[in-house]
C-alpha cells in the first residue's frame, strides 16, 4: 500500500513567550492508502489542532505533513474536513442541498449531476427528505449528517474528520459508523478520524492511534485486526474486541500518570473516564500497558 | 356541511384579523389625518390649508393628462421621475461603489487602518454643504444631484459592509478553505451572504438619506424636479401647491421603505427568525 499521509516531527505551539501552549508535540505517524486511522486522545489534548495542521489550515510551528509525497502547505487537492463545530460548519443562508453541492459548485459538473451527487451523499446519510430545509430548521444530528454528507459528495483522497458522531444517538451512531467502513471501501477513500470515544476507535479503524495528554504525542500505534466487516453487536462481543479496547482504555488510563497534566483539565476528561470505567471492570492489575493482550480472555 | 360553516367561520376569522390588523396599522393615521382636516377648516390659515384640499389639487396636478399617458399629466414627467431617477440613480451607485469597497476593505488585513481616519473625516461633512461645491464642479443639473446623493448615502453601505464582511464565522472560513473555495465563491456564496443583514441595514439608511439629498439638491440649485417645483410654490405663495409635494415626498420615502423591506425580507428568508420579529 503507498503510503497517503506522512507526519514528521509535527510540533504546534499556540501564542509565544510566556502565555505559550504547546498543543502537539513531536508527533510522527503515517496513513496508507485506503485505511482508516482512528486517533483517540482525552479532550483537550490537541486533536483538533493536529487535524488542523494537517489540513493545512494552520501552519505548523515545527515539522512536515506530506500527502501523496507532496508536502503541505496551505489547503491541498482532494481533501476534505468534517469539522467538530457542525452547526458553525453549515451555511444558513443554504438549504441543506445547497450546503451539500457547495463544493462541486467549481467542478466542471452539469447542474443535473450535482444535485444528484449531493442527493445521493444525503441518501447515504439517511437524510433523503430534507434537502430544501434550512439547515438550522434540522436537529443536530441531523445537522451534523448533512455536514458528512457535503464532504462525502466532494469524494476526496483523504477525509478528515473531527468527532464526527458525537452529538447524534446510539442508534444513529451505528448506523454512520457502519456508513462510514463502507463509503471508504467503496470509494477507497483514506479516512483520519478523531474521537473520543474508545469503542468507537476500535470498531470504527483499521488502526487506532493513542495520543497522550496536553500537549499531544502518540503513546501507541495498535493496529486492529479484527476482520474487515464488521458487526455491531457480533464484532463488540468478539474477544479481540474486547481486548483492543481494554488495551486502548490502560493506555489511555497510564498516560496522566507519566505526566504532569494541567489540573483544570482533569474533570472534563470524557476520554480518561472511560478508560477508568473500563479497566475497572477487568481484573487485569498490570502497571504496564504494553502487557494488555496477555492479560485479557 | 359542517365542512363549509368551518371554512365560512376560518375565513370570517381571516377577515377579522386582517381588518384589525388594518386598523392597528392605520387607525393613528387617519385619526390624525381627521384631527388635521378639522383643525385647519378651524383655522382657516392660507399657510394651512385642508388635507382635502391638498389632495383635489394633488389629484389635478398629477392626473390631469391625455389618457396616452395614462392620464399622468406633464408635471409627473417633466419632474417626479426625473427626481426619482436621479435618487435611485445615485443610491444604486452608492451601493455599488460601497458594497464593493466595504468587501474589498474589510477582506483586507490593513486597508481600514490605512482609510478609516479619511473616512471618518468625509462622513462627518453633512453632504448638503457640498451642493455648492458639486455645481461648481457639475454645474446645475443632474450630474450635481446625483453626485450629492452619492456622497451622502455612501458611507452607511461602506461602513456596515465592511463590519459585515469582517464578521464571517471562522468555523466558515475554515470550511471555505478546505474545499479551496475559489474567490469569487467565497465572496459570492459565503463572505456577501454573512454580511447581508448588516448591508440591508445600511442599505435602508442610505435610501432615505438618498431621498432626503435629493430634496435638498433640488432646492438649492436645479432646473426641474419635486424640490425645485416646492420651492417655486412657495415663492409664488401657492400652499396647497407647495403642501401636495411635501405630501409626495412622504409617500415615495414610506414606498420605497416599503419596497426595501419587501426584498429585504425575500433575501433573508434564510433567517432563523425572521417571521417572529415583525
Ligand atoms: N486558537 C488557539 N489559541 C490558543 N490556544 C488554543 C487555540 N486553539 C486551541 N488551543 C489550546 O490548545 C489545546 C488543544 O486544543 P484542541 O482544540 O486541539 O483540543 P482537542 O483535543 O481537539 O479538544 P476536544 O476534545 O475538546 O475537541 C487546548 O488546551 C486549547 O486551549
Ligand atoms: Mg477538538
Amino acid at each position: 500500500m503507498p503510503t497517503m499521509l506522512e507526519v514528521t516531527g509535527l510540533n504546534h505551539r499556540y501564542g509565544s513567550g510566556d502565555g505559550a501552549h504547546v498543543a502537539v508535540k513531536d508527533l510522527s505517524f503515517s496513513v496508507d492508502a485506503g485505511q482508516l486511522a482512528c486517533i483517540v486522545g482525552p479532550s483537550g489534548c490537541g486533536k483538533s489542532t493536529l487535524l488542523r495542521c494537517i489540513a493545512g489550515l494552520i501552519p505548523p510551528t515545527d515539522g512536515s505533513v506530506s500527502l501523496h509525497g507532496d508536502a503541505v502547505n496551505g489547503v491541498p487537492d482532494d481533501l476534505a474536513v468534517v469539522f467538530q463545530d457542525y452547526s458553525r460548519s453549515l451555511f444558513p443562508w443554504l438549504t441543506v442541498a445547497r450546503n451539500v453541492e457547495f463544493p462541486l459548485r467549481w467542478r466542471k459538473l452539469g447542474k443535473q449531476e450535482r444535485a444528484e451527487r449531493a442527493q445521493e451523499a444525503l441518501d447515504a446519510v439517511g437524510l433523503s427528505g430534507v434537502g430544501r430545509k434550512f439547515p438550522w430548521q434540522l436537529s443536530g444530528g441531523m445537522q451534523q449528517r448533512v455536514s458528512i454528507a457535503r464532504a462525502l459528495a466532494s469524494k476526496p483522497a483523504l477525509l478528515i474528520m473531527d468527532e464526527p458522531f458525537a452529538s447524534v444517538d446510539a442508534q444513529t451512531r451505528f448506523e454512520l459508523e457502519d456508513l462510514l467502513r463502507r463509503v471508504q471501501r467503496e470509494q477507497r477513500t483514506t479516512i483520519l478520524l478523531v474521537t473520543h470515544d474508545i469503542d468507537e476507535s476500535v470498531y470504527l479503524g483499521d488502526r487506532v492511534l493513542v495520543l497522550s495528554k496536553s500537549p499531544a504525542t502518540i503513546v501507541a500505534d495498535l493496529p486492529v485486526d479484527l476482520p474487515a466487516d464488521r458487526d455491531q453487536i457480533a464484532t463488540r462481543e468478539s474477544a479481540k474486541f474486547v481486548a483492543l479496547r481494554g488495551e486502548v482504555a490502560r493506555l489511555l488510563q497510564t498516560v496522566p500518570a507519566k505526566q504532569a497534566a494541567p489540573e483544570q483539565q482533569a474533570d472534563e476528561d470524557v476520554a480518561t473516564a472511560d478508560a477508568a470505567e473500563w479497566t475497572a471492570t477487568e481484573e487485569a492489575a498490570t502497571e504496564n500497558a504494553g502487557s494488555a493482550k496477555e492479560t485479557s480472555h | 356541511m359542517t365542512q363549509v360553516t368551518e371554512r365560512a367561520t376560518r375565513l370570517r376569522s381571516q377577515a377579522v384579523a386582517g381588518l384589525s390588523g388594518f386598523a392597528r396599522t392605520w387607525l393613528v393615521f387617519i385619526g390624525a389625518v381627521v384631527v388635521w382636516e378639522v383643525a385647519t377648516r378651524l383655522a382657516e390659515s392660507v399657510f394651512f390649508p385642508p388635507p382635502t384640499e391638498i389632495v383635489s389639487t394633488a389629484l389635478q396636478l398629477w392626473f390631469s393628462g391625455p389618457a396616452s399617458q395614462l392620464f399622468l399629466s406633464d408635471v409627473v414627467f417633466d419632474h417626479i421621475l426625473p427626481s426619482l431617477g436621479r435618487c435611485l440613480a445615485g443610491w444604486a451607485i452608492a451601493v455599488i461603489l460601497g458594497v464593493g469597497l466595504g468587501t474589498a476593505l474589510g477582506r483586507s488585513r490593513t486597508g481600514m487602518d490605512y482609510v478609516g481616519p479619511l473616512f471618518a473625516f468625509f462622513r462627518a461633512i453633512p453632504p448638503p454643504t457640498l451642493v455648492p461645491v458639486f455645481m461648481v464642479l457639475f454645474g446645475l443639473g443632474p450630474g450635481m444631484q446625483v453626485a450629492t446623493i452619492i456622497f451622502g448615502a455612501i458611507w452607511p453601505v461602506l461602513l456596515n459592509t465592511v463590519d459585515g464582511v469582517r464578521a464571517v464565522d471562522s468555523v466558515k472560513v475554515d470550511t471555505a478553505r478546505s474545499f479551496r473555495t475559489p474567490t469569487p465563491y467565497w465572496i459570492g456564496m459565503v463572505v456577501l451572504p454573512a454580511a447581508l443583514p448588516k448591508i440591508f441595514a445600511g442599505l435602508r439608511l442610505s435610501l432615505s438619506i438618498s431621498l432626503i439629498l435629493m430634496v435638498v439638491s433640488e432646492l438649492i440649485g436645479s432646473l426641474n424636479g419635486i424640490g425645485h417645483e416646492l420651492i417655486s410654490a412657495q415663492r409664488a405663495f401657492e400652499f396647497p401647491l407647495m403642501w401636495t409635494w411635501i405630501v409626495l415626498l412622504g409617500i415615495l420615502g414610506f414606498g420605497l421603505n416599503s419596497l426595501l423591506l419587501a426584498a429585504e425580507r425575500r433575501v433573508l428568508r434564510w433567517q432563523p427568525n425572521r417571521n417572529n420579529d415583525g
